[in-house]
């Protein structure tokens, strides 16, 4: 059980998808523009990681190699679909603001490696915990991007502005702040990470 | 692997896949279908009930100004019409700018609202929170203000920095006050037709 | 001249990576050197091409009329996975060099958002480009793929010639590599962000 947990945890910094293996880039900057859409896109991820990784796993025995790079994508993009369906059914406007975001979870390649490293190996449980941990590790690197773009650039926090209906400094809310927010976040990350070493 | 890979073994597995697959999606989508409708009815239905006053009836129309299409939603209170919510959308900054104009049947704006837009956050994209741009179209009547920005030589205020979004805002809502004069009889240039009809309560 | 405006827009103002923000993973793995970055690039402008006619065309003729829209995901990365595996098979025979040189990123093509991204940007988003808000045709959904995979390349070989001289400079240790990378992209964001407006 102990070991399961080992799993989850790991998400968080050992293996944490945004700073340390560096993947799914493209959400991460782009839906990012407040702390409750990196949350939701997190969590969406997070929804397709975990059914994906256990699908996957369960099927791994009976796919031929040679093949098994379609069948996984196929399985994926199964699962976005579903919260694809879900997501425009009773959450709307979340539906909206992610946009194209939520069917490119099929190409984030957090979801793919995840599979290949760790599903394709491992038994339906593991690798569902597998998948909780990196999915909550990567909803927690896009919430903390998120409330530092949309404090810096927005004065709100989750949607509760502080600074009086003024605006902050928008550069932060747009492209450029989310590439030098995240550069800056790595910094900081790494910085912590490695004096736990 | 288990599984040998040969062509068979590959050609197999694939097909299976997809087809399991296909079927779990056309199952989920006819589950999902009925929320999925709702919630865009329901958000039409506040767009609407967000640009115009009390109605219980709507029907979904286009008229053709121009040799354009443009679409609307009839609204009325029993047998009497309570307005026209016109979709117009035309080219903002950053793309297409849509907007909803609630137009009373005596031809003045009560309101509007953005549909959809892709203006610059902080700049273009105040169209939808800055009161005093917004507050401006609440019953604005045509016959007495000129429908152009200030820089225009107009009367509308447009929003600081953004008079690009301000120009396409005022040129949206201008289609939408010929179109309705289209629609009520003052311009006899135009073709009608009704696609769908619907009994709905307004919000509020 | 509507053409013009297109591939102005794509390549410039609404640049798929400084602006989109897709295919932002090979974008940062593949820019340390510049001849990996222009191989890269070509790949993947044959690639966005031929998948965006490709699925705009299953779109309108297979997915459309028989209401499978809710197929559109799988579909159109299917097709891609497909168009990856034989662009591969095709370059270890024309050029195995260069099909050396790009390794791993070749496949990665496949989960290269930018490529599904565009392709669905196609089918279900409104374009302007000088006109009225309209969804484009099958012409000038190939000239909007291929401008804007110009675009990438054109994003790639500036940050790749940047990043060959950054490797040559102090960074300070902190920053080195990733970060100094990410801030550095920033700041050409900023850069494009002046063509904004350029084409309405």
């Amino acid at each position: 059980m102990s070991n399961r947990l080992k799993l989850i945890t790991s998400g968080f910094i050992k293996n944490n998808p945004t700073f340390v293996l560096l993947l799914g880039m493209c959400p991460t900057l782009a839906t990012t523009t407040s702390a409750i859409n990196g949350m939701s896109m997190g969590l969406a991820t997070l929804f397709v990681l975990v059914l994906s990784n256990m699908a996957i796993s369960a099927l791994a025995p009976y796919v031929p190699d040679k093949v098994h790079i379609p069948v996984y994508i196929v399985v994926i993009a199964t699962f976005v679909t579903l919260l694809q369906f879900i997501m425009q059914a009773y959450t709307p406007a979340m539906y909206e603001t992610l946009g194209l975001f939520i069917p490119l979870i099929v190409v984030n390649c957090i979801v793919l490696g995840r599979a290949e490293a760790f599903a394709s190996k491992n038994g339906v449980l593991d690798s569902a915990c597998d998948g909780l941990g990196v999915g909550l590790g990567f909803t927690c690197s896009l919430t903390v991007l998120g409330l530092v773009r949309e404090i810096l650039g927005s004065g709100s926090v989750f949607g509760w502005n502080f600074i009086g209906g003024h605006d902050g400094m928008l550069a932060f809310v747009l492209a450029p702040g989310a590439f030098i927010c995240l550069g800056y976040l790595m910094v900081l990350f790494n910085k912590i990470a490695n004096k736990n070493k | 692997m288990a599984v040998q890979s040969n062509l068979k073994n590959m050609a197999l597995v694939l097909t299976l896949t997809c087809l399991f697959c296909s079927a779990i999606l056309g199952g989920a989508y006819a589950l999902t279908k009925d929320p999925i409708d709702k919630a865009a009815e329901a958000k039409t239905a506040k767009a609407i009930g967000a640009v115009l006053p009390e109605f219980d009836a709507t029907s979904y129309e286009t008229v053709s100004v121009d040799g354009k299409d443009f679409n609307y939603y009839l609204a009325k209170k029993g047998s009497e019409t309570v307005g026209y919510a016109v979709e117009s959308s035309t080219s903002g900054f950053g793309g297409p700018l849509s907007l909803i104009v609630g137009i009373t049947a005596d031809g003045v704006v009560y309101n509007t609202s953005v549909l959809s837009h892709s203006e610059t956050p902080g700049l273009g994209a105040k169209c939808t929170t800055d009161e005093k741009f917004t507050s401006q179209w609440k019953g604005l009547n045509p016959s007495e203000k000129i429908l152009k920005v200030k820089q225009d030589n107009g009367d509308i205020d447009a929003i600081t920095a953004s008079t690009i979004t301000s120009r396409a805002y005022t040129l949206a809502v201008q289609n939408a006050l010929s179109v309705v004069s289209v629609i009520t009889g003052a311009n006899p240039d135009a073709t009608t037709g009704a696609t769908s009809s619907k009994e709905e309560t307004s919000n509020e | 001249m509507e053409y013009f405006l297109i591939i102005i827009s794509a390549i410039f103002v609404n640049n798929i990576v400084l602006a989109q923000f897709l295919g932002i993973c090979p974008f940062l793995g593949v820019s340390n050197k510049l001849s990996t970055a222009t191989g890269m690039s070509g790949a993947v402008c044959f690639v966005i091409t031929l998948a965006t006619l490709v699925t705009y065309l299953i779109n309108k003729y297979l997915l459309l009329p028989f209401n499978l829209e809710f197929l559109q995901t799988i579909a159109f990365i299917l097709v891609i996975a497909a168009l990856v595996q034989m662009v591969e098979i095709v370059l270890k025979k024309i050029s195995p060099s260069l099909y050396q040189a790009l390794g791993i990123f070749l496949p990665l093509i496949t989960t290269n958002c930018a490529v599904l991204g565009v392709a669905i940007n196609v089918v279900t988003k409104e374009f302007t480009f000088g006109q009225a808000a309209h969804m484009l045709n099958l012409g000038e959904s190939l000239v909007y793929a291929f401008a804007t995979s110009l675009g990438y390349g054109l994003a790639m070989v500036i940050f790749a010639g940047i990043r060959e001289h950054l490797s040559m400079n102090d960074v300070p240790k902190a920053f080195k590599g990733v970060p100094v990378a990410l801030i550095t992209v920033g700041i050409l964001a900023m850069a494009f962000m002046g063509f904004s407006g350029m084409v309405k």
